[in-house]
């Protein structure tokens, strides 16, 4: 187990087993989203209270869920990268702030679109909202320390560090809904015996949730495999790899 | 290792008298800051004293900020840095020592002038008692986080304005609970909750942040 993750770890044996997974995530990730959003969109019914813009959860929760799920993969790969100074640990650091960021700004946008019909208005200052907006200002943080280094394995321990100390931002995002009184609905018990909500919506939120979580690791694979041919340009399989292509 | 954290200490005591006159600078940040905000918005009395706990607050945490990078900067240029971690002590402890220093130059100030400053606006006497407490524990976490970033960005050329996009987002729950504390005791409540929650937070900073710190600095020396 241990001797797999070694080699899994070396940039040449990561590129050709991530390469087979590829499609399968591709396919998965296409497979789910359309089962999802067919269910979520057209199959599920419409809120008694909210009626059609409720539908939005079905982009806005998973993408929620996904950027304190990307920040908890980054600052682990960050703890790795700094204790065993692995290269592909340091690669998904940096890889993992894009990703990030860009479901922290969806999950922002799609829950404002949704905020003007239901609560009438755009931007509300409460708890849950700015514990996002400053998600997503650590990611910046993240990636700009990561862009403005020059040595890219240094860079790449710098934002490792910083990923780690934001963690502890994240307690706070989850407690915040308990600590401040807000305006948002308390989290969902998802798992107890009475869920709030009614399983006709739950199935496909959950289904769009694992379509999300399969399109993270679909994206971070290509993402990583881009990174390490660039990274390792100098090398002899890389050259091989381009000029039997 | 108690004497290696105490001349650490007078050391960087030193260094700082030695250059009195840059000791007032982030004093004079902070009364100047907080003259804006009537000339900017409104000078009327009442608004000003709603508009207190976090206008005092928010220039604190903009104060420590640009006061920050001093901590590493010349040390890390000369090679200081380097003879911390070749030291036969901790570097951890030493790392703490520099922290100590630091805030006794930039964060005893703090705690006349934060109160006095809130007199401008108007907060209300009850209040400035708890304002002198959330001042004297949250301004010791903002050179501990602080100094975190300071030492990511060590060394690089301007990292000025990085420093602030690193660093404040991170001091946003001492300000949170800081003017949270202070507010509360405007309204006659009870803000020990808060205050409890600031003191867990220097706990928390006062163990982990010499980790980061030395963590950082060894990445920014690499």
């Amino acid at each position: 187990m241990w001797a797999w993750f070694h080699k899994l770890s070396s940039p040449k044996y990561y590129y050709e087993w991530s390469g087979k997974w590829l499609p399968w995530l591709g396919g998965l990730t296409i497979l789910l989203s359309a089962i999802g959003l067919y269910w979520g969109l057209v199959v599920a019914p419409t809120d008694y209270q909210q009626g059609e813009s409720y539908r939005i959860i079905f982009i806005h929760v998973p993408a929620a869920w996904m950027s304190m799920f990307v920040y908890m993969v980054m600052a682990s790969a960050g703890f790795v990268a700094l204790v065993w100074k692995t290269k592909i640990s340091e690669i998904v650091v940096s890889e993992c702030a894009v990703i990030g960021a860009v479901f922290t700004a969806i999950a922002l946008v799609t829950g404002m679109l949704w905020g003007k019909p239901t609560w009438g208005t755009y931007w509300t200052w409460d708890a849950r909202l700015t514990s996002e907006l400053i998600l997503l200002f650590l990611y910046f943080g993240v990636i700009a320390i990561y862009s403005s280094i020059e040595d890219k394995r240094v860079a790449a321990k710098a934002a490792s560090m910083l990923s780690i100390v934001g963690v502890i931002n994240i307690p706070i995002i989850h407690y915040s809904v308990t600590w401040w009184n807000s305006l948002h609905q308390p989290n969902m018990e998802i798992i107890s015996d009475k869920p709030s909500m009614d399983p006709s919506m739950l199935y496909p939120l959950l289904i769009m949730a694992m379509a999300f979580k399969v399109y993270f690791v679909w994206v971070l694979f290509m993402r990583i495999r881009n990174e390490i041919i660039s990274r390792e340009r100098a090398t002899k399989w890389v050259k091989e790899l381009v000029t039997a292509s | 290792m108690l004497s290696a954290l105490l001349t650490i200490i007078r050391r960087d005591l030193l260094v700082a008298f030695r250059r009195r006159a840059e000791l007032m600078n982030p004093i004079l940040f902070y009364v100047i800051v907080v003259t804006l905000f009537p000339l900017g918005v409104s000078p009327d009395q009442e608004f000003l004293s709603q508009l207190a706990p976090g206008v005092v607050w928010v220039t604190a945490l903009l104060a420590a900020l640009i006061s920050m990078e001093s901590i590493f900067r010349q040390d890390f240029d000369d090679g200081s840095v380097e003879q911390l971690f070749l030291s036969q002590h901790p570097p951890t402890i030493l790392i703490l020592g520099k922290v100590i220093a630091h805030w006794l130059i930039t964060g005893l100030p703090m705690l006349v002038i934060v109160p006095l400053m809130a007199l401008l606006l108007y907060i209300p006497q009850q209040a400035i008692p708890t304002l002198f407490i959330t001042v004297l524990i949250g301004t010791p976490i903002l050179s501990l986080i602080g100094a975190i970033g300071v030492a990511l960005t060590a060394g690089l050329r301007g990292g000025g304005v990085l420093l602030g996009l690193l660093v404040l987002p991170l001091y946003i729950p001492v300000l949170i609970f800081a003017s949270g504390a202070v507010s509360a005791a405007i309204e006659g409540l009870p803000y020990s909750g808060h205050v409890a929650m600031l003191g867990a937070g220097l706990i928390l900073a006062l163990i982990l942040s010499p980790l980061a710190i030395s963590a950082s600095l060894k990445i920014s020396m690499s």
